[in-house]
């Protein structure tokens, strides 16, 4: 069977519904892709392909006898910072190299009792820490539409593989843009969900008052159909809220006629590509030629974020990663004097650079006499940012602007300079603060490199970002858009 | 705010990480870069502004106190790198 890459989760399901092709058939066709490509991308750190067939066979099995979960038979990737039973998990670090899951994340375990197969697992950068790739240990992902450029992150293997066909979705998680600026960079679509609305149970913890699960893929129906899969109360999740979870895929088809979309005028700044900030312009006319209403709104205190982030992000990071301490799982250093010892040299060898200045930021800004100065300071301005946020939100649905400054930049080109890395989440970073859903949909090409639309809601409006983005899809084909080499 | 080589030593000391010499020398240089930025906080009015711990204002939720988890040791430390008689082990830290 050939072809099948090139289809949307939505039609591949209508495809085995219809008995048009089998779960196996289908599987191994998108082994056999992965086996062939991956080699240009590293979007892979694992490929899980003898559970994967043993998976797809149990579908195939469950259908014809009548069974099986909404998912039943189609294919996903999981992001390597989702726990995986049985199955390395290594977060893109040195430090987890030799982890084996002992269980499955909440989401992890949702996909499958719903029927979905796994292909493998996604390279990242380390814990989630970059907006590159480059920080991974297993090395660099590239962008299907440019081997030379770096398909963003931290989620950027997961983005990486639905552009280039390997697999119509992927798990993804985003602290401070990592699911919306890789969509972006890549031509996908991703979204974050509201802060609490996925379990984050078995997901491996960056900055947990940030951080949130979400999915990238080539539709957002397809999002929805994953989505409503995903999300929803997790007791095993203190974090995760006990909120209905809404039918995502039959509230698309509502029309956006009447929605009032937010314009921030401290997006449009000069941080922005000038040729990104007309693709973006162009989508929000073309969104208003649907029916809704463009507003302009203030920010006043927007561009505070990257700080804010960066005192936060950081803080709680360093507080989250001192479980890794060569003991009871993960790298230990040998030889070593003393305990102490064993605790600095197994996390000296475990960590990369990018992380070990992060933990070392975060232990700065909590060490005493620093703490009001930056850790409280940054909460407070952190209120302030997440009151723009509800201020705008009184006078409109959702907010649209740019995901990322730049398409994609060249490998190598921002990774000695951690500042102008960081700027990439500019855009981003506010919806993770104030704990808003967010998704970038794709929005045309500068220079034939993908540009995406940044979409933002209100806490628990992911039906209404969906179906801006579903609204908007219908009205344009960007993301039936294909990099080359991967029809 | 720039940091010098003993401070990033006493980060380093308290963030348990060993560095080499010339992982010393560019964290002195990066992150006095990343603190010279994030200093830029320090402009926002935040007079009366509550700190804001957490995205959504909801209660710590508690679950009933009764025992849900099995004892699944043996399986756990299946990942650690040295354990004995289901005890983790480590250098000695009493002579």
């Amino acid at each position: 069977m050939t072809g099948l890459h090139a289809k949307t989760l939505t039609e591949l399901k209508a495809g085995l519904d219809g008995g048009e092709f089998s779960s196996v058939e289908l599987t191994q066709s998108l082994l056999d892709r992965i086996a062939a490509h991956d080699d240009q991308l590293n979007a892979l750190i694992t490929v899980t392909g003898d559970e994967a067939l043993a998976a797809a066979e149990r579908a195939d099995d469950a259908r014809a006898a009548g069974a099986g979960g909404v998912l039943n038979g189609l294919p996903i990737i999981h992001k390597d910072i989702f726990c995986t039973r049985g199955i390395k998990t290594t977060c893109g670090s040195r430090m987890l190299d030799n982890f084996i899951s002992p269980y499955d994340a909440t989401i992890v375990e949702r996909l499958a009792a719903a029927g979905a197969v796994v292909l493998g697992k996604a390279n990242m950068d380390e814990f989630a820490m970059g907006s590159s790739n480059e920080t991974s240990y297993f090395g660099p992902v590239r962008n299907p539409w440019d081997r030379e450029r770096s398909p963003g992150g931290s989620s950027g293997g997961s983005a990486a593989a639905v552009a280039a066909r390997f697999s119509p979705a992927a798990t993804a998680t985003d602290t401070g843009g990592s699911i919306r600026q890789p969509a972006a960079l890549t031509g996908t679509l991703g979204i974050k969900p509201t802060y609490g609305r996925v379990s984050r149970y078995g997901m491996i913890a960056f900055a947990s008052s940030l951080d949130q699960a979400g999915v990238i893929t080539r539709s957002a129906e397809d999002a929805a159909r994953l989505l409503g899969v995903m999300a929803g109360f997790d007791e095993r999740d203190s974090t995760c809220l006990d909120v209905p979870v809404p039918d995502y895929v039959a509230e698309l088809g509502q029309s956006i006629k009447g929605l009032k979309v937010g314009v921030v005028r401290q997006h449009f700044d000069a941080g922005l590509d000038a040729d990104c900030g007309a693709r973006v312009k162009e989508a929000i006319a073309v969104i208003e030629s649907l029916g809704a209403t463009a507003v302009e709104v203030d920010m006043p205190n927007i561009d505070y974020s990257v700080p804010t982030y960066y005192v936060v992000a950081p803080a709680e990071c360093s507080s989250n990663l001192s479980r890794f301490d060569g003991v009871r799982f993960g790298h230990r250093a040998g030889n070593v004097e003393d305990l102490f010892d064993l605790y600095c040299r197994s996390r000296g060898e475990g960590f990369g650079d990018e992380v070990k200045r992060r933990i070392m930021t975060g232990t700065y800004v909590l060490s005493a006499g620093y703490y009001d100065a930056y850790y409280l300071k940054a909460q407070q301005v952190r209120h302030l940012i997440a009151d723009d946020f509800k201020r705008a939100f009184e006078k409109v649905d959702v907010i649209a602007g740019p995901t990322a400054p730049t398409p994609a930049f060249r490998l190598g080109d921002k990774v000695d300079d951690p500042i102008t890395m960081y700027l990439n989440d500019i855009y981003t970073i506010g919806a993770n603060l104030g704990g808003f859903p967010a998704l970038s949909v794709p929005c045309g090409f500068v220079n034939d490199l993908p540009v995406g639309l940044h979409l933002v809601g209100h806490h628990f409006a992911e039906s209404t970002l969906l179906r801006c983005a579903h609204a908007y899809e219908q009205a344009t084909d960007w993301l039936a858009a294909c990099p080359e080499g991967f029809a | 705010m720039s940091l010098d080589k003993d401070q990033v030593r006493q980060i380093a000391k308290l963030a348990r990480l060993e560095l080499s010499e010339d992982e010393y020398a560019e964290s002195v240089e990066k992150l006095s870069k990343i603190v010279d930025f994030v200093d830029h906080l320090s402009a926002a009015d935040t007079s009366g502004v509550m700190p804001m711990a957490h995205p959504l204002n909801v209660a710590q939720r508690l679950r009933a106190d009764v025992v849900t988890e099995q004892n699944d040791r043996d399986r756990f430390q299946e990942n650690a790198p040295a354990v004995a008689n289901g005890l983790y082990l480590v250098p000695k830290v009493i002579e």
